[in-house]
């Protein structure tokens, strides 16, 4: 399978020119999507997870957005070297976007049905009837009550969770290779997060399409994913199968990650500081000003290259696993020591 | 003044909106946002308030401070009833309860300098020595992390997590008692949440404030109350100290957001048992005990054999033909997308009834053959359009007293209170007929 990805992403790189520099949201990173995988992308607010998932269809405004370097490979093709007019083809039609705000992807003044019916009709030569009957379909797979009598009605005249599993519907109208779902499920509460996360595995499952996931919520990770990319601030931390990064976490960011989630009570802890500028990032790892066990060696040159840690296909971007250095010390900080105590003994360690 | 009493004591608050149509504003309605809701906070406690979005924690916080005037009840604030004081002795009760809002980049303004929003409620509350304000506003800064200097900077100079260290400073700036803190960390990136909430436990323990702490995110709440109240639609449905309410829940309603919180371990994924629906309108709430038109633990009527799963269909079903959601249209356009028929015409009966099983997901024939026949035959007048008829033969026959009734709020075996008919001794119920879930 990982010979022929649906969707490979190869050091791509996103950047935003403005009045006060050029700010590289993301900055080389490299990933790939099976057939019928999801992939999380995993980071925090700014690690630029968003701005990736919408670099792949080009829906990043530009100027004063720049694909600078990088390819998209989409079943064979290079995303990035395509006109708009062939872009426009993909986008809705074998990629699809669902976003997190529900409400700003619906247009007020038509009812749910014309807008799918549309979209529909945008890629498929098919009768108004014709489309009309799939849009019923489809609002019943998505899970909305009495779907034939529910087209007819305007978002506003539907809930939060309900509206998301419209566009949800919509995304699906065409039968996409790969869905895309930046942050879905934020927005709603937990309750309706449950649904909506089983209802993209079961949609998943009945057509068989692949899915990349954006969060920042770990619990939403390990529910649904397949693969985990860890961003932060740019940059791919980690990669690997989801019950390795949950069970043996190699770069000390997703550690410091597993332990900030809410419910541990006194285990849990906070992250100190903040995200660098990314104008003018950091040198060497982008986490080492933050991370308890950094050393002097991690504040040189560029970004560690990917390493693979322990076992095949789990990867991960830290000094700690290059030739020389002991991984096993990042096992021994946090779990005992205080942060500042793991400081001073990562640096003594060197 | 009394020294026993709780800091905050809230006895049956409500908070009612009216809704008004024609020129005369002639109330047809209201929403009953709070409606009905008793607790208390001692001081050096946290209470957590926990429920969806809609439930009316933050109504019942707003209120409960009389920043919106409550519609009914007390509010008794060191045992005075503050719903009782004029305009003088509000101002005074203002300066002893602050208030924490979510966004803390709305809740300064843009054009003050930090320092001057931090002094403001002390310049307020009538002190006009610019100094010793300056001095107060310096001390405060750096005790909840940040430095002495930053008091002549703006807000915009500032991260979210900083703002909102910058917004305790200002709520503790006048000495208060009691914290009310609305979704205080909702807003901030996970990595920092933590901070923050061991910033308002520490300083809860330093000063020995009385806290109310409002969220939707169950482990935020298990992390930092004391005791926790569970919100559904206006009304507390389960409360009692943290530790036990999430070991041992014991309302249906806080089983189920327990469960949905997604657990960081891809091995259990799954799990969740699902809750059907979306919070009902709190202008129309549903009658009996307002958590019965999701609930996956319905009681079953007596006299029949259900499968728990077939039951809650059967009971969604009963709901919509009671309020007539049903559109037979719709169903028929459904029937003619799904199968060859083309013209609306030629759906038959048989087709009807089984777009609506499947539609509430019934299985096609119900394990008890009685119950069976009172379905088949609702079915059937339904499809003939005659919904009075079915929705009372469907009340008669499956009569839950989750719909007639509404809990009282007792003493649960596990020590702590909730409101639920499974709790009833006047009620029997066989261990048997909850579901797997509760077990634990």
């Amino acid at each position: 399978m990982s010979d022929d990805p649906l969707l490979d992403v190869r050091d791509l790189k996103t950047q935003f020119h403005t009045d006060d520099g050029t700010v590289r949201a993301v900055d080389g990173i490299s990933f790939d999507v099976d057939r019928g995988e999801t992939v999380c992308i995993v980071g925090e607010s700014g690690s630029g997870k968003s701005v990736t998932s919408e670099s792949i269809t080009r829906i990043i405004p530009i100027p004063p957005g720049e694909i600078a370097d990088g390819e998209v490979i989409f079943d064979g093709q290079d995303l990035t070297e395509m006109s708009t007019d062939q872009l426009r083809k993909i986008r809705g039609n074998r990629i699809a976007h669902v976003f997190q705000n529900p409400q700003g992807a619906l247009n007020p003044v038509y009812t749910v049905g014309k807008q799918i019916i549309e979209a529909i009709r945008i890629h498929k030569d098919v009768s108004k009837q014709e489309a009309r009957e799939q849009t019923i379909d489809l609002l019943d797979r998505v899970g909305i009550p009495e779907a034939g009598k529910r087209i007819d009605d305007y978002p506003y005249e539907f809930s939060g969770g309900m509206k998301q599993r419209v566009v949800i519907a919509m995304a699906l109208s065409c039968q996409p290779d790969l869905l895309i779902a930046d942050e879905p499920t934020t927005a709603l509460d937990v309750t309706i997060q449950a649904q909506i996360l089983r209802l993209l595995g079961d949609l998943q499952d009945e057509f068989g399409m692949s899915i990349i996931f954006v969060t920042h919520d770990l619990g939403v990770v390990a529910e649904i994913a397949d693969r985990v990319v860890v961003m932060y601030a740019g940059k791919v931390m980690e990669r690997g199968d989801v019950y390795r990064i949950f069970e043996n976490p190699a770069h000390p960011y997703t550690k410091a990650l597993l332990r900030c989630r809410p419910g541990q009570g006194s285990q849990r802890e906070a992250i100190r500081g903040s995200l660098p500028s990314m104008i003018d990032p950091p040198d060497g790892c982008r986490f080492a000003p933050r991370c308890p066990h950094a050393v002097e060696d991690c504040r040189d040159g560029d970004q560690p290259p990917m390493m693979e840690a322990e076992h095949p296909g789990h990867e991960v971007s830290c000094i700690f696993y290059q030739d020389g250095f002991d991984s096993t010390q990042l096992d021994s900080g946090p779990e005992g020591l205080s942060a500042s105590e793991a400081r001073t003994d990562g640096g003594e360690s060197r | 003044m009394s020294a026993d009493a709780p800091l905050l004591e809230v006895r049956n608050l409500k908070k009612h909106y009216p809704i008004q149509r024609g020129i005369f504003g002639g109330e047809v309605g209201r929403i009953r946002a709070v409606d009905g809701v008793s607790f208390s906070v001692e001081r050096g406690e946290t209470l957590g308030l926990v429920g969806e979005s809609g439930c009316g924690k933050s109504t019942a916080a707003t209120t409960m401070l009389r920043l919106e005037e409550p519609t009914d009840g007390d509010v008794l604030f060191d045992g005075v009833d503050i719903t009782e004081y004029d305009d003088r002795e509000l101002k005074r009760f203002r300066r002893r309860a602050q208030m924490i809002f979510q966004d803390p980049t709305s809740s300064f303004d843009p054009r003050m300098s930090i320092g001057e929003s931090v002094a403001e409620p002390l310049r307020i509350h009538g002190m006009s020595d610019g100094n010793r304000r300056r001095a107060i506003v310096k001390d405060l800064l750096e005790r909840v992390g940040m430095s002495g200097d930053d008091i002549d900077r703006y807000p915009h100079e500032f991260s979210g997590g900083q703002k909102q260290r910058i917004a305790l400073a200002r709520a503790l700036s006048v000495n208060p008692d009691l914290i009310v803190a609305d979704e205080p960390a909702s807003a901030l990136d996970v990595s920092i949440q933590a901070d923050i909430l061991q910033l308002i436990s520490d300083l809860q323990e330093e000063f020995g404030l009385g806290v109310v702490f409002i969220s939707h995110d169950l482990g935020v709440i298990r992390d930092i109350a004391d005791n926790v109240a569970v919100m559904y639609l206006g009304e507390i449905v389960e409360t009692g100290p943290t530790e036990q309410v999430f070991d041992s829940p014991q309302h249906p309603y806080t089983r189920a957001l327990i469960d949905s919180i997604p657990s960081p371990n891809p091995r259990e994924r799954g799990m969740a048992v699902e809750l059907t629906g979306d919070v009902p309108s709190p202008a129309n709430p549903p009658s009996g005990c307002r958590f019965h038109t999701r609930c996956p633990e319905v009681i079953q009527p007596e006299g029949y054999d259900f499968e728990q799963s077939a039951w809650r269909s059967v009971m969604n079903f009963r709901t919509k033909v009671t309020t007539r959601q049903i559109d037979l249209d719709g169903i028929r356009e459904f029937v003619i997308a799904e199968t060859d028929v083309t013209d609306p015409e030629d759906v038959t009966h048989d087709q009807m009834v089984d777009a609506i099983r499947s539609d509430f997901d019934i299985p096609d024939t119900l394990s008890d053959p009685e119950a069976e026949s009172v379905l088949s035959d609702a079915l059937e007048r339904v499809v003939r359009d005659e919904f009075d008829e079915a929705s009372a033969s469907l009340a008669e026959a499956f009569e839950t007293v989750c719909a007639t009734d509404s809990p009282d709020m007792v003493r649960t075996e596990a020590g702590h209170s909730a409101s639920c008919h499974l709790h009833d001794q006047s009620v029997e119920v066989e261990p048997g007929e909850r579901i797997a879930q509760s077990d634990d």
